[in-house]
């Protein structure tokens, strides 16, 4: 007998809303981990369709797509129409290093009015909006796992996080939601 | 909890996200095959390790990922000044 091999995502079926607090599993995205020196942002914008973001802890977003600054030479894109992001870069000459890590993360999407206070159960930034604004990323660390936050809302944040980690902060997400 | 600032995030950070990474201002022979052991020994173990002011790498690990050199007080534990790499060592300022 033939095997089959069903696929199935980190944190599939995960979800939570309790106390004015959801957490929910992004859908599936194309992800590319972006290096690039400051000689190849304006080539690699224009191929992707969106200027890069040179400022620490800024993002840019449009139709579905974002890349958020995660260093003075790096970005993750994100595009949740799964567009071939890699494929989009291939076109530019100038020296850089696009490597599509779509599957390597995965998302959780926190929001509700004490999001602020649920991510600081694990994250020691400071997340007021005058601190991190609305559109602001960075990474930083969630309990033990390193997380990539992006502030979606005022009371909205995607939580992007490595697949093998997501298990653990989801669960730590759900221990602070109901931690009160 | 301690605040670091990251010359690259240019903001205040905190302590978790950063690791040490051992003396700055080391460089590397650049005549690497050509040295006795006892000198690769004092380039690649020998540190001043002093009491008081040290400048030191730091890498913001889980934020930036960028390494930097910071002046520290061993003695306080207070950060004096982070600078990005390649900049020379900061004026510190006397009676500091
Ligand atoms: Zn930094």
């Amino acid at each position: 007998m033939a095997d089959t091999i069903a696929r199935a995502s980190a944190l599939e079926g995960r979800f939570l809303n309790a106390d004015g607090l959801t957490l929910v599993r992004a859908e599936p995205a194309a992800r590319l981990s972006l290096r690039a020196p400051k000689t190849a942002i304006k080539s690699l914008s224009k191929a992707l369709g969106l200027d890069l973001p040179e400022r620490p802890k800024t993002s840019s977003a449009k139709d579905g797509r974002a890349a958020l600054w995660l260093g003075p030479d790096e970005w993750l894109v994100i595009d949740e129409n799964q567009a071939d992001l890699a494929g989009a870069c291939a076109s530019v000459a100038e020296f850089h290093s696009a490597v599509d890590v779509s599957h390597r993360n995965t998302a959780v999407l926190v929001s509700g009015a004490r999001v602020e206070t649920v991510l600081n159960a694990g994250c020691p930034q400071d997340l007021s909006l005058d601190a991190f604004p609305v559109c602001a990323c960075s990474r930083t660390v969630f309990g033990k796992a390193e997380v990539i936050l992006w502030r979606t809302g005022a009371d909205a944040f995607r939580v992007e996080c490595w697949r093998s980690f997501s298990d653990y902060v989801f669960m730590l997400l759900e221990q602070a939601t109901r931690d009160r | 909890m301690l605040l670091i600032h990251c010359p690259y995030c240019e903001e205040d950070r905190p302590e978790l996200e950063f690791r040490h990474a051992g003396e700055a201002h080391i460089a590397r022979p650049e005549n690497m095959a050509e040295l006795s052991d006892e000198e690769f020994e004092r380039f690649f173990f020998i540190r001043s390790n002093p009491k008081g002011i040290v400048y030191e790498r730091w890498r913001h690990i889980h934020g930036c990922a960028r390494f930097f050199n910071a002046a520290r007080d061993t003695v306080s534990d207070r950060f004096l000044a982070t600078y990005k790499t390649g900049e020379p060592k900061p004026d510190l300022g006397k009676g500091k």
